[in-house]
């Protein structure tokens, strides 16, 4: 076992696939011989080359296109978009062209590509560049959606999104780019849709993605230690496919529900999966199903605003223990 | 352009570079496309072609004369308006009318309708109805090939419309920086759907003329003749396997028909229609084979094996079931279905 950066996570995942395959290949604005805004790329240029790893003009639809189309045809191709609040300059790709070609074509066309992408809030970069818009892309039929929040989940999902023959959308939340992690030596690959029990616990489910999913463990900690209330934490990790196995597992065993979502309230992933807990797994609740998320707003820049825009640790623990307390 | 028929001999003068075998290529293409479209624009007026369809009419010797150039392996990019350009590169016609009728036979057995006309084993992948989506995807086509060193060309069909878009002009730059070997093909028909192309442009050749912005050549080129769209075709083949990038290409051309089944096209000048009728790319090269030496009876069994061919496609067509209702969830995703959850 070795500690590691969530950024450098991206850079070992990328490197051992790119080692594995020869038709992996990267590129993106900023990505080759800069290491990407975030440095999250470095040394991929000086090691996989020049054809392989590539600098990209800012054209966020010819990088979605060209990615789309060399994987039609046989690469595997890794595409960066430098912040996700981009996809909506490049949207016709995702929610229109390589999500829908398979079907469209009747299994003729396929396209095994990966779009990574810079998601989430925390670093006042205000409200274009610091969205989590993984709801953008989980309603979108075609498509598999991952958010991992760890650097050994970054790894893992990220080598099973390049084998995996379906376009896969890949958050990465910018504010986990500094946190370390214990990473065993080796090749690591994951499985997509597969939730993770992250704390075990009795009284009540606490889903969360991403960043949110550290907090949300940090809540759980105080509740039990405060309050005496033993949550389960579950990262929920794959929007799409998701583990509703695992998560409808985890409810029947508590018999309480609380999300945690960064997105704006309305249609976040966890007012999908409440909707499923409600038609499956309605006489399992012992109370109603709670989602704490970001108000429905623009995200503000400065750090004040900001800071109390995401769920925090002290709201969710206020929201589990004004609910669970009644 | 052509040697002297007259002079030369006209057996003698066919065999130019383009040769009788490629110019009777071309031909039969020109009027397998013909018929066909005539053939769907007759069956929506009874109701057997559903939804919407968009017709190349009077646009066939582009189609013709690119797939003359093209090898096998070499791979199309069309648009919405691609029945042309899908029959061009040897797909059954039945296939692509039974994709207009939606049939279970059609080369999606439905599911994809007349504007996403797609046959991979056929180099087709795929007809593409957001203006200008398809440039940078064939941009990653051929990125492939250069990173392979695979050898196939890629070529990219669209209309006028597309070049006051975003993404023509990102998939440009990128194809130039990176020396793709990428054709596009702009088919300037005069109309961005319903409004004149030049009303809403800011130059005169809207393809053409911003090529030098991208460090390319300026070529614009008569798209009714087939033999001069098959020589500029040719030599943007040549260009781009020899490693030297991409091309633009516009191919000036007309629709005869409206954009779309909607569209009767009353928008346009009157004596307009006839005026380009005149110079129809069927007449045009009909005669050009006459000139040629080519017989009559030659050109009429071009003729009516094209028209045998669609009567026997369209009647394999009414007879063909709709698509199984399985179809629906399928191919969703790689493993064959459509769950999102476990």
């Amino acid at each position: 076992m070795a500690e590691l950066t969530y950024r450098d996570a991206v850079a070992r995942g990328i490197a051992q696939e790119m080692t594995r395959d020869p038709d992996v290949i990267f590129f993106g604005e900023d990505v080759a011989k800069a290491g990407g805004v975030f440095k999250t790329t470095v040394g991929l240029y000086e090691q996989f080359g020049p054809k392989r790893v590539r600098d990209c003009p800012i054209s966020e639809q010819a990088i979605l296109g060209a990615a789309m189309g060399a994987a039609m045809t046989g690469l595997k191709p890794i595409a960066e978009i430098m912040f996700s609040d981009f996809f909506a300059v490049c949207f016709d790709y995702i929610a229109n062209e390589f999500s829908k070609s398979r079907y469209m074509s009747n299994g003729q066309l396929k396209c095994p590509l990966v779009v990574r992408t810079a998601n989430g809030a925390g670093s006042r970069f205000g409200a274009q560049h610091s969205q989590s818009v993984e709801n953008w892309a989980m309603m979108i039929p075609g498509l598999k959606v991952v958010a991992p929040s760890s650097p050994r989940d970054v790894i893992g999902l990220l080598a099973a999104a390049v084998r995996d023959p379906d376009p896969v959308i890949f958050f990465e939340h910018k504010s986990l780019y500094p946190m370390k992690g214990e990473v065993p030596e080796g090749e690591i690959v994951d499985r997509l849709g597969s939730a993770s029990i992250v704390r075990a616990g009795k009284d009540a489910t606490i889903l969360a993605l991403a960043l949110m999913v550290p907090r949300a463990l940090e809540a759980a900690d105080k509740l039990k230690a405060e309050h005496g209330i033993d949550c389960e934490v579950v990262d929920v990790r794959s929007l799409v496919p998701l583990d509703t196995q695992t998560i409808l597992g985890s409810i029947g065993r508590t018999h309480r529900l609380f999300t945690v979502e960064e997105n704006p309230r309305l249609c976040g992933w966890g007012a999908e999966i409440v909707s499923i807990v409600a038609d499956e797994a309605f006489y399992d609740l012992d109370g109603p199903p709670v989602r704490i998320t970001t108000p429905h707003i623009p995200l503000p820049a400065a750090d004040s605003l900001e800071d109390i825009a995401l769920p925090t640790v002290d709201r969710i623990l206020e929201r589990v223990r004004h609910s669970m307390e009644g | 352009m052509l040697k002297n028929p007259a002079s030369d001999g006209a057996r003698a003068g066919i065999n130019d570079d383009i040769g009788e075998e490629r110019r009777l290529t071309m031909y039969r293409l020109q009027v397998e496309i013909r018929e066909s479209e005539q053939r769907a624009f007759d069956l929506f007026l009874q109701n057997l072609v559903k939804g919407t369809s968009h017709l190349s009419l009077g646009q066939e010797a582009v189609a013709a004369g690119f797939a003359a150039a093209m090898k096998p392996g070499d791979l199309s990019f069309c648009t919405y308006r691609g029945h042309a350009h899908t029959l061009a590169r040897g797909v059954p016609i039945e296939k692509v009318l039974g994709e207009l009728m939606q049939r279970d036979n059609g080369l999606m057995r439905g599911k994809g309708g007349s504007m996403h006309l797609t046959s991979a084993e056929h180099g087709v992948l795929g007809s593409y109805a957001i203006i200008g989506a398809h440039l940078p995807i064939a941009c990653g086509a051929a990125l492939r090939a250069q990173y392979k060193g695979e050898g196939d060309v890629t070529v990219c069909f669209f209309g006028d419309g597309t070049t006051n878009i975003g993404a023509f002009h990102e998939a440009l730059n990128f194809a130039a920086v990176w020396k793709l070997p990428v054709i596009f093909v702009c088919e300037n028909n005069l109309y961005m759907e319903y409004t004149p192309i030049g009303e809403v442009t800011a130059v005169d050749h809207p393809a053409a003329d911003r090529a030098a912005a991208y460090g390319l050549e300026r070529i614009v080129v008569d798209g009714n003749d087939a033999d001069i769209v098959y020589r500029a075709a040719a030599a943007a083949y040549a260009k781009a396997r020899a490693g030297n990038g991409p091309s633009l290409i516009e191919c000036m051309t007309y629709r005869h028909s409206g954009h779309s089944r909607a569209d009767p096209a009353k928008y346009r000048p009157e004596g307009e229609l006839e005026k380009w009728k005149e110079r129809d790319p069927i007449k045009l090269y009909r005669e050009r084979l006459r000139q040629f030496g080519v017989s009559e009876e030659a050109i009429a069994a071009i003729e009516a094996d094209v028209r045998r061919r669609v009567d026997e496609a369209t009647e394999k067509c009414k007879a063909a079931p709709p698509p199984p209702l399985e179809l629906l969830t399928a191919d969703v995703y790689a493993d064959g279905g459509f769950a999102w959850r476990n």
